[in-house]
């Protein structure tokens, strides 16, 4: 454990402003991120992160354009740049989601190709402006579009010594929060219900072309500090493990924030900590460190992956779990029916107790040592509950076992009745079929049955239907 | 305007006159549809509508998968464009009226997993109340409560939606259309795969919008039950085949002409609409 914490004892200022702008970064990106995955177009942001390039390449034209009519100085050109490009980003946001929506509706082609045609396309007119320009306009793209989250801290606002990049992400997520606090409900209803969004005056159309922009808008601000792959991994996995984890947006919205966060510090403390220590492992020493970015991103869908497993409802440890407390059921409950038939098919005549006692007990042990292993938890389950008394070799029935039992039984007969009534089926294949629905007859569906069938005495076998 | 119960194409029959409806004043009229024709991609799915409500009553409409009855209701409601004709809702437009109509889409048509309760649904119902940038206060929340308690689903309002049953996610949006306090409303379906309570408890509701004086049309299905439910009925395929007092145009005549096929000419030319080259 020493040894895994080491990377750690060299912590700086500059990590902790890693850490602080990935978080930023994230939970910007979670917001919007939220409503994509509701509309189901998350990949509507994957998208987008590369149409943008389009918009960005757009905002170095103007931003030049600009210093050469002596508009504005070289010296305000970044600035301007900045400003530029996120409205470029927003425009060009907007007119993917426009186009796309187009191409559907006139070409007749599928949604998913629609987007596949818009953003290759824009995204190839973005790189074909930047080669027929190139040689008047400096575009350094590596600083827009590949950006690396472990510099951005480098670059601080005057002599303050906040990173430009912390300012940048904190004030897209102020917008970002404003926005979705103040339009949650519309923003809700426009992705669950555009059609009466509509009727009721709230115009949904526009609301979805506003979310574009505001996502193009947030993922080009995140892009120059932290990378493309961060931004898309983080607009996509905080959301779809927050959807995972609840069933109210509200607490899902401030989930995905969380997680974001958390994806940012876990990440960048593994990219510290985790090579070392495998390199040692393997016994390659000069591994020091991983990229943060990367880090962050797989930390994030470390956190999915464990959703998936352990989440309260949907999770997948839950769903065995219940599956395995219905089995157990189950059994449980075959194993009353079985004794309840064994003490019709035995009666307790006062005359011949003796020999039906041993009757039960024969075919009690038949019983226990042909079935599988949930039957004998299933038994010790019901000893232990007071429903069954005596012992593994020769269970008995209590008084409250008996009428648990008596219920299943009925159950099983009346459906058996059911189906001789309703369904052209063989007579051998009734037992079948009682045998698995006999453990799902609630007691209101079981008043219906003997409604229907006109309160029957017996079964189709002629057994007598216990009440 | 014609006021005939029953359009006949083939003049077969002298139109009846409708009473009251015709001589109430515009706004009386809770829809007036004139000449309505509506196209997607240049194909016409709807054919020169005329249609007038009567106020107060159930109105269904019936016709074939296919007839353009959901269409109808979106043509009205702005939510497809019409290619020609006008609709007026108690006497305007719809985008002036958006407050006095109620809609319940169908079922299918929204997202069940989506992380909402059956109380955040209802209450959104009356957004457009609420406004703008407001949030949904405690008023709200009880009156949407009082919605689900008029359909029986009060003990559910903190559900997940997809937690409840196909009934029971209809009565939700049914309580929604109810949030809404409206004096039109058009349900796209409302008895589509709905249990017999559910069946039950929905025809309770329209029969008590009834009593207070609302209007409501609802796209139906099932023919067994048309004349106990409703007291009009728009058979609709294509065009309108009849419209009117249920005791009157519901008739075995009028439903082989509904369900009898589409017009082959309509269709032929539909189609000749939609491709035009290929004269």
């Amino acid at each position: 454990m020493n040894s895994l914490l080491t990377p750690l004892q060299t912590w700086t200022l500059l990590d902790t402003w890693i850490v602080v702008i990935g978080a930023l970064a994230a939970m910007a990106c979670a917001l919007p991120g939220c409503f994509l995955l509701l509309r189901k177009q998350s990949l509507m942001g994957d998208a987008i992160s590369h149409t943008s390039l389009l918009g960005v390449v757009g905002a170095f034209f103007v931003s030049h354009w600009l210093v050469e009519a002596k508009v504005i100085s070289p010296t305000t050109e970044l600035s301007v740049r900045h400003v530029a490009m996120c409205v470029g980003a927003i425009v060009v946001g907007v007119l993917s989601a426009w186009l796309t929506e187009s191409l559907q509706k006139l070409g007749n082609v599928e949604s998913s190709a629609a987007l596949g045609v818009v953003f290759t396309s824009l995204f190839a007119l973005g790189l074909l402006l930047i080669r027929a320009f190139a040689d008047n306009v400096h575009i350094d793209l590596d600083c827009v579009l590949y950006g690396e989250i472990v510099t951005a801290p480098m670059e601080t606002v005057g002599k303050s010594g906040v990173p430009r990049a912390v300012i940048v992400n904190g004030f897209v997520l102020l917008i970002n929060l404003l926005l979705t606090i103040l339009l949650f409900k519309e923003l809700r209803l426009s992705a669950f219900d555009p059609a009466l969004a509509t009727t009721l005056g709230i115009p949904a159309q526009t609301m979805h072309y506003g979310l574009m922009g505001l996502t193009a808008m947030t993922l080009v601000a995140a892009f120059e500090s932290v990378g493309s792959i961060l931004v898309i991994a983080m607009l996509i996995i905080p959301p779809a493990t927050a959807y995972l984890l609840t069933d109210r947006l509200p607490r899902m919205i401030g989930l995905s924030l969380l997680i974001g966060a958390i994806s940012a510090a876990l990440g960048h403390v593994s990219a510290l900590t985790l090579p070392p220590l495998i390199s040692r492992s393997i016994g390659i020493a000069d591994v020091q460190d991983a990229s943060s970015a990367g880090m962050m991103a797989a930390a994030a869908g470390f956190l999915f992956v464990l959703a998936m497993l352990l989440g309260p409802r949907y999770g997948l440890a839950v769903r065995v779990w219940h599956r395995l407390l219905l089995k157990l059921r189950i059994a449980s409950e075959d194993v009353l029916g079985q004794l309840y038939r064994m003490e019709e098919t035995a009666p307790r005549v006062i005359a011949d107790a003796d020999s039906s006692d041993v009757r039960q007990r024969t075919s009690w042990h038949r019983y226990i040592t042909t079935h599988s292993w949930k039957s004998r938890i299933a038994t010790w389950l019901l000893m232990r509950r007071g429903w069954l008394t005596g012992s593994h070799s020769d269970a008995r029935l209590t008084d409250i076992g008996r009428e648990a039992a008596r219920t299943l039984v009925r159950s099983h007969r009346l459906w058996e009745s059911f189906l001789a009534k309703h369904f052209l089926l063989g007579e051998g294949r009734f037992h079948e079929s009682a045998e698995q629905v006999e453990h799902f007859l609630d007691p209101e569906l079981l008043a219906e049955l003997d409604h229907d069938l006109d309160r029957p005495g017996v079964d189709p076998h002629g057994r007598a239907i216990p009440k | 305007m014609s006021t005939s119960v029953v359009v006949d194409h083939e003049a077969m029959q002298e139109p009846l006159p409708r009473p009251v409806a015709a001589q109430s004043p515009a706004s009386m009229v809770p829809l007036l549809i004139e000449d309505v024709t509506v196209a997607y991609h240049r194909r016409p799915v709807l054919w020169n509508i005329d249609y007038q409500a009567p106020s107060g009553k159930l109105i269904a409409i019936v016709g074939p998968n296919g007839s353009g009855k959901t269409t109808l209701i979106k043509a009205t409601l702005d939510l497809v464009p019409r290619a020609a004709g006008q609709v007026l809702i108690f006497g305007e437009p719809y985008s002036q009226q958006r407050h006095r109509v109620g809609y319940v889409p169908q079922r299918t048509s929204v997202d069940w997993d989506f992380p909402v309760s059956a109380l955040d649904v209802v209450a959104m119902g009356m957004y457009r109340k609420i406004g703008w940038l407001r949030r949904v206060s405690r008023k709200y929340r009880e009156a949407a409560r009082q919605s689900l308690d008029r359909v029986g689903m009060a003990d559910f309002a903190d559900r997940q939606i997809n937690q409840l049953s196909g009934g029971q996610q209809q009565r939700v949006f049914l309580a929604r259309a109810l949030a809404q306090n409206a004096d039109l409303y058009f349900m796209d379906e409302p008895f589509a795969g709905v249990d017999a309570s559910t069946e039950r408890a929905i025809v309770e509701v329209l029969r008590s919008l009834r009593e207070s004086g609302k209007t409501v049309i609802v796209v139906h299905h099932d023919l067994q039950t048309v004349d106990e439910y409703f007291d009009e009925v728009v058979l609709l395929n294509m065009r309108l085949i009849a419209a009117g007092p249920t005791a009157e145009v519901f008739t075995p005549e009028n439903l082989r002409k509904t369900y009898g096929g589409k017009l082959a000419l309509l269709d032929q030319l539909s189609e000749k609409m939609a491709q035009p080259r290929s004269r």
